[in-house]
C-alpha cells in the first residue's frame, strides 16, 4: 500500500507533468521565435563578412573589434572609433532627453486623466490612443510638415516678425527630440495613468492636513506612489526611442545618424553583416544594463501595489 | 479637565455649505453654528448625510464653506488651505503612506513644518509610546492590524500638537472589542494630550460614552448641542429623541404646564407628571417620551395596558414589547438578573407603571 504521503507526491508529479505538456506549444513557438533569430545574429557576429553582402563561414572576431575601434589601414594600429562612439552617445543622449521630455509632459497629463470624474477619464484615454490609429510614418511626416522651414511654427514666427528668417528645426537633433517625444508620448502617459488611477487621493488629502504644501504632496506623496508607472513608462520609452529608425531617418535628414541608421549601413550598403550583428548585440546589452541599473536602484525605495 | 472651559476653540459662525449649483444643488450644510470649548471630546452626531462630516472637513479645510466664517481662536481659517492650519485630522480609512515605515509617517507632519531632526526623533518616539507602538516603529504600514495602524494615524495626527484634532469616524472599521478598547484608549489621549477633540460618528453610543458635550445633527442642520445627560436625557426634538437610545412615543393631552412641569393625559386616561420646556402651550394631542428603562412591568393595572408582543434577552437585560390598548407600541427594559427569567411570557395582559420623573413632554 502506498502510504499517503507517496499518493500526494505521484499526483503533484502528474500536475507538474500535465502542465509542462500543456504550455509545450507556447514555449516551443517563443523559443523559436525570440531566441532563434537571436541566436543567428550572435553567430552572425562572429564571422567574416561575404563580398555582396551575406557571411563567409569562418570565424572572425573582426566585427566586435570594430564596434568601438577601427584599425589603421596602413599601420594596423587600432585607435577608438571616434564615428561609432559619437552616434552611440547621440542615440543615448537623445533616447535619454526624449524619456524626460516626455515625462515632464506625460506626467502632468495623467494626473489631470487620474483626476477626472470617471466617465470623462474613459474619453480621455480614448484620445490618447488616437495616434495609434495612424501609420508612424504618416505621423512623422505630419510633424515634418510643421516644423520644417515652410511650415506652420516658422510661417506663424515669420507673420508676427518675430523671426526675419526661418529658424532650421528640421534636420537637426531638436527635429528627431520633438518627433520622437511625439511619438512616444502614449506610452509614458498611459503607464504612469494606470498607477495614478490606483492612487488612493485621500492619501493627498492627508499630506495637505499634515502641512505639505502642493509642491511636497506631489513629491513626497504622489510620486513615489506612482513611481512603478513611471518605471514602466520610462523603460517603454528609453528603449525604442533608442533604436528608433523612421522619426531620426525623415527629421534628422539621415545627416545625424543614429543607432539604427548605422545599423541599417551595415546591411545595406556596407555590406558588413557581421558587424551589424555585432552593433545590434551591444545595443541590446546596453538597454538591458540600463534596464537592471535603473530598476534596481527605483526598486529600493518602490513600493508593492497591492 | 483643565479649567480654562469658556474659552472656544472653534467656532461655526453661520456656515453654509453648498455642492453642486443650478437645479442640483444639495445644502450639506444650513446656516450652522456652532462653539468648541477648549479641550474638550466634543462629538458631532448624526446619520450619515446629515452634515457631521463636511463640518468637519471645512474645520481641515479640505472643503471651503459657501458662506459664513470658522473662527480657530477667534481667526477666521475658513480662507486658509489645510497645510496653514493648525488643524490635524484622523481619517476614517487612516490614509497612512503606504510608502513610509510607521515612524516616518508619524514624523511626516513635523518634517513639514521644518523641524530639526533631533526634535523629530524624539516627538516620534514620544508620539509611538504614547500609543504603544514601539516595537513596530520601522515597520511598514501595509504590514500591520487595523487596530495597530488606527494608532499610527492617531500618533500622526497628534504629533505635530495640532489646537483641534478631527477624528472622521475613526474607529467605525474596528470590530466590536477593539472599538471599545480604542474609545477608552481616545479619551485617555485626549486627556493626556490636552488637546480639543471634534470626533465625528454616527453610533449614538459612542458618541455617549465619549464625550463631553454632543452635538446633534440632520439635514445639515443643528438639532441639539449639549452634554451626554442633556442630549439623552432632555432630548430637544422628536428627531433627537428617536436618533439617541431607544424611546417610546406616546400621544398625551398636555394640561397645567408650570414650573418646568406639567400633566399628560395619556390615551389610556392615566394622568402622569411630565417635565416641559418653558413656554409650552397646553395642548390635546403633544408627544410624550419615556425611555424603555424609565418605565416598570406589572402584572396589575398600571397607567398603560397591554399585552406582551415580544421579548427580546439582552444579556444585560431584557426588551420587553408590548403592544398597548391604544394601538400604540411601547417597550419596556427590565434589568436581568441571575436566578429568575423575565416573569413574563408572550400574550401576558401586562401593565406599565410611568415614574414620576420618566416622562417628557417634546417641543413641536
Amino acid at each position: 500500500m502506498a502510504t499517503a504521503e507517496e499518493v500526494a507526491k505521484a499526483a503533484e508529479r502528474r500536475d507538474v507533468r500535465g502542465r509542462w505538456l500543456l504550455s509545450a506549444p507556447a514555449l516551443l513557438v517563443i523559443l523559436l521565435a525570440a531566441t532563434g533569430p537571436l541566436l543567428i545574429v550572435v553567430v552572425y557576429s562572429f564571422l567574416a563578412p561575404g563580398a555582396y553582402g551575406d557571411v563567409k563561414w569562418q570565424f572572425s572576431s573582426d566585427a566586435w573589434t570594430s564596434v568601438f575601434l577601427e584599425r589603421d589601414i596602413f599601420d594596423d594600429t587600432l585607435s577608438l572609433a571616434a564615428a561609432h562612439v559619437t552616434i552611440f552617445w547621440r542615440s543615448i543622449r537623445l533616447a535619454g532627453v526624449t524619456t524626460l521630455a516626455t515625462l515632464a509632459l506625460g506626467f502632468p497629463t495623467a494626473y489631470f486623466m487620474a483626476t477626472r470624474s470617471e466617465k470623462t477619464r474613459d474619453l480621455w484615454l480614448f484620445l490618447i490612443t488616437i495616434p495609434f490609429w495612424t501609420n508612424l510614418l504618416i505621423r512623422t511626416f505630419a510633424v515634418l510638415q510643421i516644423i520644417r522651414n515652410e511650415g506652420i511654427i516658422n510661417t506663424i514666427l515669420l507673420k508676427l516678425g518675430i523671426v526675419s528668417a526661418p529658424v532650421q528645426i528640421l534636420y537637426t537633433d531638436t527635429a528627431i527630440l520633438i518627433g520622437m517625444a511625439y511619438v512616444y508620448l502614449p506610452l509614458m502617459v498611459l503607464p504612469i495613468y494606470a498607477s495614478m488611477e490606483k492612487l488612493d487621493f485621500r492619501l493627498v488629502e492627508a499630506g495637505y492636513d499634515l502641512y505639505a504644501t502642493r509642491f511636497k504632496v506631489l513629491w513626497k506623496i504622489i510620486f513615489p506612489l506612482v513611481k512603478p508607472g513611471v518605471i514602466a513608462g520610462s523603460i517603454l520609452v528609453f528603449i525604442p526611442a533608442l533604436g528608433a529608425y523612421v522619426t531620426p531617418s525623415i527629421l534628422g535628414g539621415g545627416k545625424n545618424m543614429m543607432l539604427s541608421n548605422l545599423i541599417e549601413l551595415q546591411f545595406g550598403q556596407g555590406r558588413n553583416w557581421p558587424l551589424g550583428s555585432a552593433l545590434s548585440i551591444t545595443v541590446m546589452i546596453i538597454v538591458m544594463v540600463a534596464l537592471l541599473a535603473y530598476v534596481r536602484n527605483a526598486g529600493k525605495s518602490g513600493v508593492r501595489h497591492g | 479637565m483643565p479649567d480654562k472651559p469658556d474659552r472656544n476653540a472653534i467656532e461655526v459662525v453661520n456656515v453654509s455649505k453648498i455642492f453642486g449649483s443650478g437645479e442640483g444643488q444639495v445644502a450639506a450644510l444650513d446656516k450652522v453654528s456652532v462653539s468648541i470649548r477648549e479641550n474638550e471630546f466634543f462629538t458631532l452626531l448624526g446619520p450619515s448625510g446629515c452634515g457631521k462630516t463636511t463640518l468637519l472637513r471645512l474645520i481641515a479645510g479640505f472643503d471651503f464653506p459657501t458662506a459664513g466664517e470658522i473662527l480657530l481662536y477667534g481667526q477666521d481659517i475658513a480662507p486658509l488651505p489645510p497645510f496653514k492650519r493648525p488643524v490635524n485630522t484622523v481619517f476614517q480609512s487612516y490614509a497612512l503612506f503606504p510608502h513610509m515605515t510607521v515612524a516616518d509617517n508619524i514624523g511626516f507632519g513635523l518634517e513639514m513644518l521644518g523641524k530639526p531632526k533631533a526634535e523629530i526623533k524624539a516627538r516620534v518616539a514620544e508620539m509611538l509610546k504614547l500609543v504603544k507602538m514601539e516595537a513596530l516603529a520601522g515597520r511598514r504600514t501595509a504590514q500591520i492590524s487595523g487596530g495597530q495602524q488606527q494608532r499610527v494615524a492617531l500618533a500622526r495626527a497628534l504629533a505635530p500638537q495640532p489646537k483641534v484634532l478631527l477624528l472622521d469616524e475613526p474607529l467605525s472599521a474596528l470590530d466590536y472589542k477593539l472599538r471599545k478598547e480604542m474609545q477608552i484608549e481616545l479619551k485617555r489621549l485626549q486627556h493626556e494630550t490636552g488637546i480639543t477633540f471634534i470626533f465625528v460618528t454616527h453610533d449614538q453610543e459612542e458618541a455617549l460614552t465619549m464625550s463631553d458635550r454632543i452635538a446633534v445633527m440632520s439635514s445639515g442642520k443643528i438639532l441639539q448641542v449639549g452634554s451626554p445627560w442633556d442630549i439623552y436625557d432632555k432630548p430637544a426634538d422628536r428627531f433627537v429623541a428617536d436618533f439617541i437610545g431607544e424611546t417610546n412615543f406616546l400621544t398625551a393631552a398636555i394640561s397645567s404646564v408650570g414650573n418646568g412641569k406639567a400633566r399628560a393625559t395619556l390615551k389610556s386616561g392615566a394622568t402622569v407628571e411630565a417635565t416641559v420646556a418653558d413656554g409650552f402651550q397646553p395642548k390635546d394631542n403633544a408627544t410624550v417620551v419615556v425611555r424603555p428603562e424609565h418605565a416598570k412591568l406589572t402584572k396589575d393595572k398600571g397607567d398603560l395596558a397591554g399585552t406582551v408582543d415580544n421579548i427580546v434577552y439582552f444579556g444585560t437585560d431584557t426588551h420587553i414589547h408590548v403592544h398597548l390598548d391604544s394601538g400604540e407600541a411601547f417597550t419596556v427594559r427590565q434589568q436581568n438578573s441571575r436566578s429568575a427569567g423575565c416573569g413574563f411570557e408572550r400574550g401576558d395582559k401586562v401593565g406599565i407603571l410611568i415614574g414620576n420623573d420618566a416622562a417628557q413632554v417634546l417641543r413641536d
